[in-house]
């Protein structure tokens, strides 16, 4: 399963989504691997993403792609990030 | 890798800003004033927001002020401003912003260990309010977990 973790300069605000997520999922048992990427670069790394983690400012730059795109609104609150990925995984 | 450097000068608390462009450059001045990037990477940071939306303000009141490595990044580092009046960045969920950080990171290869560090102090819940409530640069450095 591969995660990709989306802001404006892939490094910053993805990454903390990134290990916040990684953190979580450890939690929840499941087996991940865990990318940060800008915006301008997803189209490189999403191709066989099944989940898209970002904030709501991007959903439509990210536009149509086959990959789960969740929106999370507070980045460091793990029981945010835990509800969301259980939903979308679990 | 802990933290990037965050030391006293690059702390500034109970500031004035107008407005969420002010106060981003007051951050991105912590970083000159430290040495850690130019006073163009405060522009590069604004850009962002102005360019991607206001998706920097990643908790309820706190913003995180960063852009991409390049040349106005002088090394890695990092700078706090609160404020005393909170600013609106047009965040959906967490306006209005009363902590802005700026992250400067020199190797975007080695900045995850970097955000790793910044997770493990924001991942308290308090630390935010913790660090708008502060008042000395030392009590910042110490809700970091550097003092």
């Amino acid at each position: 399963m591969k995660i990709v973790t989306i802001c404006g300069a892939g490094i910053g605000s993805s990454g903390i989504l990134k290990v916040n997520a990684e953190r979580v999922l450890k939690k929840l048992d499941i087996e991940a691997t865990v990318v940060a990427a800008d915006i301008g670069s997803l189209a490189a790394v999403v191709g066989d993403a099944q989940v898209i983690l970002t904030s709501s400012e991007f959903v439509d730059a990210i536009g149509s792609t086959f990959a789960d795109v969740i929106v999370i609104d507070n980045y460091f609150d793990t029981a945010e990030l835990t509800t969301k990925l259980d939903a979308a995984l679990g | 890798m802990p933290l990037p450097p965050l030391p006293l000068e690059a702390i500034q608390l109970g500031a004035e800003a107008e407005s969420w462009r002010a106060a981003v450059l007051l951050a991105g001045e912590g970083l000159v004033r430290s040495g850690a990037a130019r006073a163009g990477y405060s522009a590069e940071m604004i850009r962002m927001i102005d360019e991607h939306g206001p998706y920097v303000v990643i908790a309820p009141g706190l913003a995180l002020a960063h852009a991409r490595p390049g040349p106005d990044v002088l090394a890695d580092g990092l700078a706090i401003v609160t404020l005393s009046t909170p600013v609106k960045f047009g965040h959906p969920h967490n306006d209005p912003v009363c902590v802005v950080l700026a992250l400067a990171i020199a190797n975007p290869l080695e900045h995850l260990s970097a955000v790793a560090s910044l997770a493990n102090v924001f991942n308290d819940s308090s630390a935010i309010a913790d660090l708008a409530g502060a008042e000395t640069p030392e009590r910042v450095r110490e809700i970091m977990g550097l003092a």
